[in-house]
């Protein structure tokens, strides 16, 4: 597998497709710049902010925006939000499209293929199997990525955390709770 | 991969999948196809599909772990059918690099021979 990909890599460069430092760099950015933390931040303003919140779910990709997250494939974002009578769900069924500007790469469960049939099929039993058994009340409402569009989750805001600032807000906020595999 | 997993370090979202990429060719394939279409080798929408199909392909029993393989092949698949670069050259090319790791000194940087 590496040399397959140092082949095409190396050929992609001599012709001059590809520049190797661009390479480099986004190979880097993902890896280490990149994680569920920007989602996180974006959560806690949202949080602590209700006029950026208001911007998020009018205009994700612009809110985003704002953060300085911005490019790759999140180009298109939709912020779906939680309540206590709504939760929401994100998959790609098609294949693996998943914000990464916001959420870092996508976990493998993300990309296997039981994920991404049963989220549609059973969506309250992919939930249970990440540990929250949603009470029947609650409406699961599942997001279909493609291509050109991705979901964010936006959670609900833990009870119990009115004194806390974005900072200690942004570390409650897990990347699955804003896939909405689980509530936060 | 030997860097330290930020995802590890306390207060930070855990990762309890493990690591985003399992082996650095992944993060590899990753880039080349992000920095191919970046610089409009090919259309977003293009390289789904690309993908969607090999994924298909390898069927509901799949579980993840192939991902990457998968992601490659699509790449390739896509890099052929632009004639950005034919099947013979990719296997012959993969060849050069097979020999070239051969061929060099344990502990020096391996490098292609080039005939070109």
């Amino acid at each position: 597998m590496a040399l397959r990909v140092k082949a095409l890599e190396s050929l992609m460069v001599e012709k001059g497709l590809v520049d190797p430092a661009a390479l480099d760099a986004i190979v880097d950015h993902f890896e280490h710049k990149v994680g569920p933390r920007n989602g996180a931040r974006v959560v806690a303003k949202a949080w602590s902010d209700p006029a950026f919140k208001a911007r998020l779910l009018a205009d994700a990709t612009t809110a985003i925006a704002e953060l300085g997250y911005a490019g790759g494939q999140g180009d298109h974002m939709l912020v779906v939000e939680n309540t206590p009578t709504t939760h929401n769900l994100v998959v790609c069924t098609l294949c693996s499209c998943y914000p990464w500007p916001v959420l870092g790469l996508p976990p493998v469960w993300y990309k296997s293929a039981p994920y991404r049939s049963r989220a549609v099929i059973d969506p309250r039993g992919v939930i249970a199997g990440f540990g929250t058994v949603l009470p029947d009340e609650i409406e699961v409402r599942v997001w279909d990525s493609t291509a050109e569009l991705r979901y964010l989750v936006l959670p609900e805001r833990p009870a119990g955390t009115q004194g806390l600032d974005e900072d200690a807000l942004a570390a409650l906020v897990t990347r699955d709770g804003m896939i909405g595999t689980t509530r936060l | 991969m030997n860097a330290p997993d930020p995802l590890t370090l306390p207060n930070l979202p855990r990762d309890e999948a493990g690591p985003v990429f399992a082996e650095p060719w992944q993060a590899q394939a990753f880039a080349l196809a992000l920095q191919l279409h970046a610089q409009g080798a090919f259309s977003w929408p293009e390289w789904a599909d690309a993908l969607s199909e090999r994924l298909k392909a390898a069927g509901p029993a799949d579980d993840g772990s192939r991902y990457y393989e998968h992601w490659l092949a699509a790449l390739e698949d896509l890099v052929t059918a632009k004639a950005l670069a034919s099947g013979p050259e990719l296997v012959a090319r993969r060849y050069a690099w097979e020999d070239a790791y051969r061929h060099t000194a344990h502990g020096r940087p391996v490098e292609l021979i080039r005939e070109l």
